[in-house]
């Protein structure tokens, strides 16, 4: 439990640094810690399985992409959009509003008691994938194809139309 | 887990982590040996007998040059840079199998650090981490040639980290497990997984060679078009980790391909060896004949580096994304028919 509790610190430390850094690249690199230690959340859990794809997807590919288009921007100060003084003020209050709502309704839900799992080894790669391919075929296909049809549609975004060229 | 096995598992640590860097001492020499006999010169030949100590003297060399951190370079993260890069490559050993369970006496030691049942997403992980000390270095070095070497080496690893993936994925098909030692075992004696899935050992090859940066595919450095590449601006020591880590990677990748395709610590004839050596000296020749494997593959990729010529990097994308992806999953479809038909 100790060790939950310190990993769930430097996870929330890590991520309050990704908003607050004042470069971008250095947020990025926070967002990678972040992302570091919610793969030691999901190994604390015995998630094998997802503490490695968390690992392999998102810090060792999407991330490297994210810095690699911030990379290629030129993210100066001058080119930074400086906002009018009352979009300030109104974004301060709106989230003040969204803090107070969110406290409200966690004080209001109450700790549930935690959950024991059936099968504590369900997160290995054995266990999970008969359990996605017997019990939930139909909806882990349809997903995906939701994947690959989101593929080609960013693809046709991004290719110009030959006639209008 | 008692303390003796936490001992042990020390130990191995400790002598895989030598290994590693000793052979990555060595690979320098090495190449600069091959390169010598590839283009009919001789090569290093005067510190010691044969030029035997010429790493130990470039090692002194760069410990001692001028350690210089630009003023307009990030500094933090310019020291960050090459540690990462070391650190990534010498973290992947550890869930390679390196050879049977050795018996001392009553003692069992297992020769694997971590038999972790994610094996191989483990390896492909680590793999994926080590393009951010490449990256952080050349963008924390404030230099544009430095940038470009981080961008390319970004774009490469992500594009050939798919093909790699989609030759793994016919490898598992056949295996059947993500775990490195049951996937060593299964290839005893004869039945290495290289004479199953030829198409596949060869897309995992070629996407090793980008991945650890190595010519054809060493666009991060190019020095005809960027100076030095992501380490233009490095010195001393900070440049011999960059150096050192893409040897460690080389004998890394070399191991896992081994392992993957080649046999890892399996050869013909290993139940005799086995029958008549005795439990302690047989695993011992298997982890030797593993080792002897691994060499074999250093020298290909030296015998490629000195052969073939820089890819251009358009082609290096054409390549990556037109050529291997379509042969990957072609040959995942293949080998997924094949198992179907042979198991009815």
């Amino acid at each position: 439990m100790n060790t939950f509790y310190f990993i769930a610190f430097l996870s929330i430390f890590f991520s309050i640094l990704v908003i607050s850094a004042k470069n971008p690249v250095h947020s990025i690199l926070y967002l990678i810690l972040t992302f570091f230690t919610f793969t030691i959340h999901y190994i604390l859990l015995n998630a094998q399985f997802l503490a490695i794809v968390n690992f392999i997807v998102y810090m060792g590919a999407i991330l490297v992409l994210f810095l690699y288009t911030l990379m290629l921007m030129n993210l100066n100060k001058e080119s930074e959009p400086v906002k009018a003084n009352f979009i300030k003020i109104a974004a301060v209050i709106g989230g003040g509003c969204f803090l107070v709502t969110v406290v409200a309704s966690i004080k209001a839900l109450g700790a549930s008691p935690a959950v024991i799992l059936k099968d504590p080894n369900l997160g290995l790669v054995k266990n999970l994938g008969k359990v996605l391919f017997n019990e939930y075929l139909l909806p882990f296909e349809v997903s995906s194809i939701l994947l690959l049809s989101a593929m080609v549609g960013a693809i046709l975004l991004a290719t110009k139309d030959p006639k209008t060229v | 887990m008692e303390l003796a096995d936490i001992i042990v598992k020390f130990v191995l640590v400790f002598i895989i982590f030598a290994i590693s860097l000793v052979i990555a001492m060595y690979s320098t020499y090495a190449e600069r040996k091959v390169a010598a006999f590839f283009q009919d010169r001789i090569g290093p030949n005067r510190a010691g007998p044969w030029g035997i100590l010429q790493p130990l003297a470039d090692g002194g060399k760069m410990f001692l040059k001028e350690e210089i951190i630009p003023t307009n370079a990030s500094g933090f993260l310019f020291i960050v840079g090459p540690s990462l890069a070391i650190m990534t490559a010498c973290i992947g050993s550890a869930v390679i199998p390196w050879g049977q369970k050795l018996t001392i006496g009553s003692h069992v030691i297992d020769l694997q650090v971590a038999d972790i049942n994610v094996g191989i997403l483990y390896v492909f992980g680590v793999v994926s981490l080590g393009v951010y000390g490449v990256m952080i270095g050349g963008w924390a070095s404030n230099n544009k040639y430095s940038l470009l070497g981080a961008i390319r080496a970004a774009s490469q690893n992500i594009s050939y980290e798919i093909s790699m993936g989609l030759s793994i994925i016919a490898l598992l098909l056949i295996t059947g497990t993500l775990s490195l030692r049951e996937i060593a075992e299964q290839q005893h004696g004869w039945h290495w997984n290289v004479l199953y899935q030829p198409v596949g050992f060869i897309l995992f090859l070629v996407c090793a060679f980008a991945e650890t940066n190595r010519t054809p595919f060493d666009l991060p450095e190019c020095e005809t078009e960027l100076v030095g590449g992501y380490h233009t601006e490095y010195s001393s020591m900070k440049l011999g980790f960059y150096l050192f880590a893409e040897y460690i990677n080389m004998f890394i990748s070399s191991a896992v391909m081994v392992t993957l395709y080649w046999g890892g610590y399996n050869y013909p004839g290993m139940d005799w060896m086995a029958a008549h050596a005795g439990p302690t000296l047989a695993p011992l020749i298997g982890v030797g004949i593993m080792f002897f494997k691994i060499f074999l593959f250093i020298f290909f990729f030296m015998w490629v580096r000195w052969t073939i010529p820089r890819f251009r990097y358009d082609q290096l994308m054409d390549l990556g994304w037109k050529i291997l992806i379509p042969i990957a999953i072609a040959n995942i479809v293949v080998t997924g028919i094949v198992i179907t038909l042979i198991n009815r």
